[in-house]
């Protein structure tokens, strides 16, 4: 079982580090830099530090949902296997 | 109809419907008075969630602030978000699994300690109480403003309607009326927008609006934004006045003081397995983010709003709602340079900043203040940043049943919050307190009377708190995310994600943050206001942002201290084994 687990915080270190990227990277840290592309009205920093963050941080629950359904069926068919 | 009689109906109609729902819906058990019997439909407890966490803060106050704040207001809806993300990833589906009733449960059986427990009852209860506070003043607002009744009768209103359903039905009551509270708040938050988005920029959907061309013309609102903003002297609307490391401190403090919350946390047991508890943070997230991406829209459509409609106008033309708020006691004048022309920039208009309304008209009939003017700068009107949602569709000359409709918007975002809050209060005192540390013969009867005492005692303190705002309401919001942020967050995260750590390192860990960062904010607040300046702060940081550093000294402390004892005993670890599994 201890592969569920690592596999569990591999896929945790890779979801947040993006998670840390868009909102205290781009939305914070490289926002003034980023100020200098624009999406329509939006100044590019400005859009993730009001808007963007938050379609991202959206995406990555869902995106941890599925990758951990997958990982729990794929666990749970070995399990099945081993006992039969 | 007047907006008055409107706004009956609305609210009046809205308070029906969560009495039906909560008479539906009665708690039978102690299992369903914590945790609605853990048999909430992932989608339906991510709209109770979203309900409970959008606060009459959220609702009311926000967008004005962010309109005040500029780029400086994402901190609010980034910190407020993205703690979803921790607690979807890192909390909500092993604190399901774990399968108790409260937060301070698991921390009493995770560190085998019932002072870890009492520790983080207490934290819980300070957090808790500090927010509700908020609420209660949200709905004398409301009622004050749009019922034109007195704000106690207004409060007393709201806490008997909380009383009825959160004694009746706890949290299975709560969670139901959670879901129609969602609906009619985020009605109330949209309509508006979407009507003000295609005023200004003839886009109907906000989030697009508030990057497009205005109405009429090739120009960007946020560009015009900026050249007004700077005209008069403030800082550009979307650009940082703040320090990069204080809003990066802000930001992360609201976020991880967001996952540590117990009311939001709590949701999460409700719901029938862990892979729901996952499921349901994402639902919750997407029903939040409708209403947090469509808030900083509304702050820009307002402040462009606001300066177009009383810059350099007279105050005897002035818009209607101008003198309404005026009489309410949330907007003032002072003619400086005495022409009779209403002059907004920056800097405070008066002396004090708050104004003092003293008897009498001034000269060109507005309300007078006590305050003596601010010569430093030209600006002369006072505005109270709460009224910013409120007044918006009046800015935006709206139809009636939209401002009464937003008058109910608030009040059951107030509700929603206040009631969360309070289970999550009981259960802290009949359960963990009553039950596991105190009196733990009592049966599941008698625990469930007391939860209901406790219910109805903490809505009576709740309605003392309303009627009596404490001066001190607006300073404190700091306190409730700092210390979640600082205590009871990190003892859950390493709970979870570390076998070694032990009861000593966890009462420890809880202590120092809690000592750090309440010692930072209560010297800064109450001890040395007059020294809470960038230049007088720990690297820069603001006491909003000093629960991020209250966090990193707790996960220090806690796991240098666990590793001088001895390690936990061995079920621990077998417990924490099986939170991991699938």
């Amino acid at each position: 079982m201890d592969y569920y687990w690592k596999a569990n915080l591999k896929i945790l270190f890779c979801l947040l580090t993006i998670w840390f990227i868009v909102s205290f990277g781009f939305g914070i840290l490289l926002s003034d830099w980023l100020d200098q592309f624009r999406i329509g009205g939006f100044k590019l920093g400005f859009w993730f530090a009001q808007q963007g963050s938050i379609y991202v941080f959206i995406l990555l629950i869902f995106t941890y949902v599925f990758l951990m359904g997958r990982l729990d069926k794929k666990v749970s068919e070995e399990r099945d296997k081993k006992d039969s | 109809m007047t907006v008055q009689e409107w706004t009956f109906v609305m609210v009046g109609m809205s308070f029906a419907v969560y009495i039906l729902i909560a008479f539906k819906s009665r708690a039978k058990s102690t299992s369903d008075f914590y945790v609605a019997g853990k048999g909430v439909n992932p989608i339906v407890n991510g709209m109770a969630t979203a309900a409970d966490w959008m606060s009459a803060a959220s609702f009311l106050s926000m967008a004005g602030l962010i309109a005040f704040l500029g780029k400086d207001g994402s901190v609010y809806l980034m910190g407020w978000t993205g703690g979803y993300v921790l607690l979807a990833l890192l909390l909500a589906p092993y604190l399901r699994k774990f399968g108790q009733f409260t937060v301070p449960d698991f921390i009493g059986e995770r560190y085998y300690s019932n002072t870890a427990r009492v520790v983080a009852v207490l934290c819980l209860i300070f957090i808790s109480f500090t927010y509700i506070a908020g609420q209660m003043r949200g709905v004398g607002i409301v009622f004050s403003r749009f019922l034109e009744v007195d704000i106690n009768l207004g409060v007393l209103i709201g806490m008997g309607i909380v009383f009825v359903y959160a004694v009746w039905g706890g949290m299975k009551g709560i969670t139901y009326t959670q879901v129609a509270q969602y609906t009619v708040l985020i009605f109330a938050y949209l309509v508006p927008a979407i009507y003000i988005s295609i005023i200004m920029t003839n886009n109907p959907i906000p989030q697009l609006g508030f990057g497009s061309t205005l109405a009429g013309s090739p120009e960007f609102l946020l560009d015009k934004l900026d050249k007004v903003t700077t005209d008069l002297g403030f800082t550009a609307y979307t650009e940082n006045t703040k320090s990069k490391i204080d809003v990066f401190c802000i930001t992360a403090a609201l976020m991880v003081g967001t996952a540590g919350l117990p009311h939001v946390i709590v949701r999460f047991f409700t719901v029938p397995s862990f892979r729901a508890a996952r499921k349901s943070a994402g639902y919750a997230l997407i029903f939040i983010a409708l209403l947090y991406t469509t808030a900083p829209a509304v702050s820009a459509f307002a402040r462009m709003n606001l300066i177009d409609s009383i810059q350099d106008t007279e105050y005897s033309n002035s818009p209607q709602w101008f003198q309404n708020w005026e009489t309410i006691g949330l907007i003032a004048w002072k003619d400086k340079n005495s022409d009779g022309l209403i002059r907004y920039s920056s800097g405070n208009a008066l002396d004090g900043v708050k104004p003092i309304y003293i008897d009498g008209e001034g000269s060109s009939g507005e309300r007078l203040v006590l305050n003596e003017p601010d010569f430093s700068n030209e600006n002369e009107v006072y505005i109270d940043r709460d009224i910013i949602v409120l007044a918006n569709p009046e800015i935006a000359k709206l139809p009636f049943w939209v401002i009464a409709l937003v008058a109910a918007g608030g009040v059951a975002a107030a509700l929603s919050t206040a009631a969360g809050l309070l289970i999550t209060i009981s259960s802290a005192i009949s359960h963990d307190l009553l039950k596991k540390t105190f009196m733990p013969r009592i049966s599941e009867k008698q625990e469930l009377l007391y939860s209901r005492l406790a219910t109805a005692f903490a809505i009576g303190i709740a309605g003392l708190f309303g009627i009596y705002p404490p001066a001190f309401v607006a300073q404190v919001v700091a306190f409730a995310f700092g210390l979640a942020a600082s205590t009871l967050f990190p003892v859950l995260l390493l709970g979870i994600f570390s076998k070694r750590l032990n009861k000593e390192g966890a009462i420890s860990g809880m202590l120092i943050g809690l000592i750090f960062t309440a010692g930072y904010i209560i010297y800064f607040k109450f001890l040395a206001p007059e020294l809470n300046t960038s230049d007088n702060w720990l690297f820069g940081i603001s006491p909003e942002g000093i629960g991020f550093v209250g966090m990193l000294i707790n996960v220090s402390v806690s796991l240098i201290v666990s590793s001088l004892t001895s390690a936990p005993p061995k079920e621990v670890s077998s417990m924490v084994e099986e939170l991991r599994q699938p």
